[in-house]
């Protein structure tokens, strides 16, 4: 997420060529063992599925409403952390806001929070009888939880941390040596902002979305505490995946495989995005 | 050479000829009012700056005045207040105290609550990394000015084409920065700086983080773009340690030590005749100034001192032939043999200096003036040997291998 220092051919060469260095053994044992952790139950996944029902397994009426609806409210709620968690680390990475610490770690909670804790915390605040949600259901009428929308904040609530570390630390390590230099060449603070600051850090940005994106597909405990598990408006893929897994596993291995290749197409895409998009 | 004073104290001599300005000013400052040009100074105001900060161990406490179309060189070690200043003027750094007016607008006055944003300074910043935006191509870079102050693509396009010809890098435009050399980069840079015409170009130790094969050529355009004809008369503040920049690029030198202004004035006489012993010591060369000249040049006095130019230099063009002390060797009698330049001259002091003693030579009245100031580092077994003392009439002699012979600020 990081990018070549400017004017540096040395890095280039580096990204490019092998330079004969060996990792130690000792490396190694525990790398593979990691890798292991994580591809050997996929793995697991696949063997166990039953390929035969497959194609009817995923295409029945639950699962396309569910991956229909995570989607969506995947894609929406990424836009919502980029809407408020880009300029959040901005704030975050480039402001002399005293206590600043502190505001970093109220909004990094969510990281560290359980989710089902994070998804209680919203039900106690926007839930008909909690301070805000009564307020809206009396000026408006509107009740938060258990809809769409309740899913779409649960999940940002979850995710959006992950675009600001993401994103801060992109603007932590570009530094504002580049905004300077654009604000002497007469760029106005927005100018700068729209074309070196966001160009400089994209990367960091589209990883850091991919991030958010990613934790939001996979949302849980947040959702069914907050949302709960109505087919159609909130029940998401993990939340079906969760329910077959208690009747119908030959569904949830199959569901739960889609969600897999799910995540992998949108990493391999942007990944080489992030490698190549931006030069 | 304008008659822009700096320091405290000399401040309101900025429009008047040197000489009515301070008694406390010292001849050898005094003889720059022959050829100011305070009428040009007048018209077009440079820069004028105080700034009084308190920075780590130390008060930075300068005045600064350059003239319309002068280049200052500000000299000094790591943590005189260089920096400071630098980023006082650019706005990047707000001070405790500090006045900065540069072509008529005040651009920063602490006692009325004044502070110009960046953006709208005209003040340019060339740093040693040169900073090029990484996505955007060398062409993009230096149309960004342009392109912030309004003009359309075609035109700030055209705006950059001119500048990367300017600087010979036109074939790069399209590269990236990661596809340039530093040497590369620096040239886009300087052409990005100079494509929005600030009223005042920074340059932070320009040459610093370049190979050393690559800063002469440099140094070498930038010299050319900032004094001659293509911008017509570019006022310029250069922070450097590199004597060789000042003596390049600068008109006047100021020596900055412990956020002071210790010592300042025309860039070879300065160097030459370091007043001060921090001058001396980040001088450390001997300099003789002159014009250029088939195999070498051309002392004021018509005398020739024979060196090789480090870049092509006109015949009659101002120029300075810099030698090291140490390649300075001493005789009693007049020396037979091989080095080209010989000179005689009366020693004036002697300064033990770590491993060397450095023989100060004074005018001696019996050959050339240009020996005067020069120095000589010799073993303190060779003092012993040649049993010098000050006030001896001694030989200088220096191989024209040992010679380089640069363009000089004036």
């Amino acid at each position: 997420m990081t990018r070549a220092a400017p004017s540096s051919p040395r890095t280039r060469s580096s990204r490019t060529g092998s330079t004969g260095h060996t990792l130690p053994w000792p490396v190694w044992v525990p790398a593979v063992v990691g890798f292991g952790l994580i591809a050997v139950p996929v793995a697991g996944l696949v063997l166990r599925a039953d390929w035969p029902n497959f194609l009817t397994l995923i295409t029945s009426d639950a699962a396309l409403d569910a991956l229909r609806l995570s989607l969506q409210t995947g894609l929406t709620s990424t836009a919502l952390c980029l809407l408020f968690g880009t300029p959040l680390a901005l704030v975050l990475a480039r402001s002399d806001l005293p206590g600043l610490p502190v505001w970093r770690s109220i909004v990094l909670l969510p990281l560290v929070l359980p989710p089902v804790v994070g998804g209680l915390t919203l039900l106690f605040l926007l839930g008909r009888t909690g301070p805000v949600g009564q307020l809206l259901d009396a000026w408006f009428g509107v009740t938060v939880p258990f809809s769409t929308v309740a899913v779409v904040i649960a999940q940002t609530f979850v995710a959006m941390p992950f675009l600001v570390v993401s994103l801060e630390g992109a603007l932590r390590t570009a530094g504002d040596r580049y905004e300077a230099v654009a604000a002497t060449l007469g760029a106005s603070p927005m100018t700068a902002l729209r074309r070196v600051t966001i160009p400089v850090v994209l990367p960091g940005l589209v990883s850091g979305a991919v991030l958010a994106f990613a934790r939001a597909l996979g949302e849980f405990g947040a959702t069914v505490a907050f949302a709960g598990s109505l087919q159609g408006t909130t029940r998401t893929l993990p939340l079906l995946i969760y329910l077959d897994s208690q009747d119908d596993l030959d569904s949830a291995v199959a569901l739960s495989l889609l969600l897999v290749v799910v995540a992998v197409v949108v990493i391999v895409a942007t990944r080489t995005r992030d490698a190549s998009g931006v030069r | 050479m304008s008659a822009a004073g700096a320091g405290p104290g000399s401040r309101e001599g900025h429009r008047e000829p040197r000489r009515a300005v301070d008694g406390a000013l010292r001849a050898d400052t005094a003889d720059t009012a022959d050829t100011a040009d305070t009428a040009d100074t007048a018209d077009n105001p440079g820069l004028a700056a105080r700034v009084t900060t308190r920075r780590g161990g130390f008060t930075l406490d300068v005045a600064v005045e350059v003239a319309h179309g002068e280049v200052v060189a500000v000299l000094g070690p790591n943590g005189s207040g260089k920096s400071t200043l630098l980023g006082t003027l650019a706005g990047l750094f707000d001070p405790e105290s500090a006045t900065v007016t540069l072509a008529d607008r005040v651009l920063t006055d602490t006692d009325a609550g004044i502070t110009v944003p960046v953006h709208r300074r005209r003040v340019g910043l060339l740093s040693q990394q040169a900073l090029l935006f990484p996505h955007l191509t060398a062409h993009e870079n230096v149309a960004f000015g342009p392109r912030c102050a309004g003009q359309g693509r075609r035109a700030a396009g055209a705006v950059a084409d001119r500048w990367l010809a300017e600087m010979g890098v036109a074939e790069l435009a399209d590269r990236r920065p990661s596809e340039l050399s530093g040497g590369q980069a620096q040239r886009v840079a300087i052409a990005r700086a100079l494509a929005v015409e600030p009223d005042l170009l920074l340059l932070d130790e320009p040459f610093a983080a370049l190979d050393v094969d690559a800063a002469p050529a440099v140094r070498a355009v930038l010299r050319r773009v900032v004094r001659d004809s293509v911008v017509g008369g570019q006022t310029v503040l250069l922070v450097t340690h590199d004597v060789l920049d000042a003596v390049v690029l600068a008109d006047r030198l100021v020596v900055l030590a412990d956020g002071e202004v210790v010592e300042q004035g025309p860039t070879a006489e300065v160097l030459a005749r370091p007043r001060s012993g921090f001058a001396a010591r980040i001088a450390g060369l001997d300099l003789v100034t002159g014009t250029a000249c088939a195999g070498g040049l051309h002392t004021l006095d018509g005398t020739l001192v024979s060196g090789a130019a480090s870049e092509p230099l006109d015949h009659g063009d101002p120029a300075v032939a810099v030698f090291a002390p140490r390649s300075v060797a001493v005789h009693r009698e007049r020396p037979a043999g091989s080095p080209r330049n010989v000179v005689p001259v009366r020693l004036a002091a002697m300064e033990p200096q770590g491993e060397v003693v450095r023989l100060r030579a004074g005018a001696s009245g019996r050959g050339p003036a240009w020996g005067e100031g020069l120095a000589a580092d010799v073993t303190p077994a060779a003092v012993a040997e040649l049993g010098v003392e000050p006030g001896d009439e001694l030989w200088f002699a220096v191989k024209a291998t040992e010679v380089a012979v640069h363009p000089s600020g004036r």
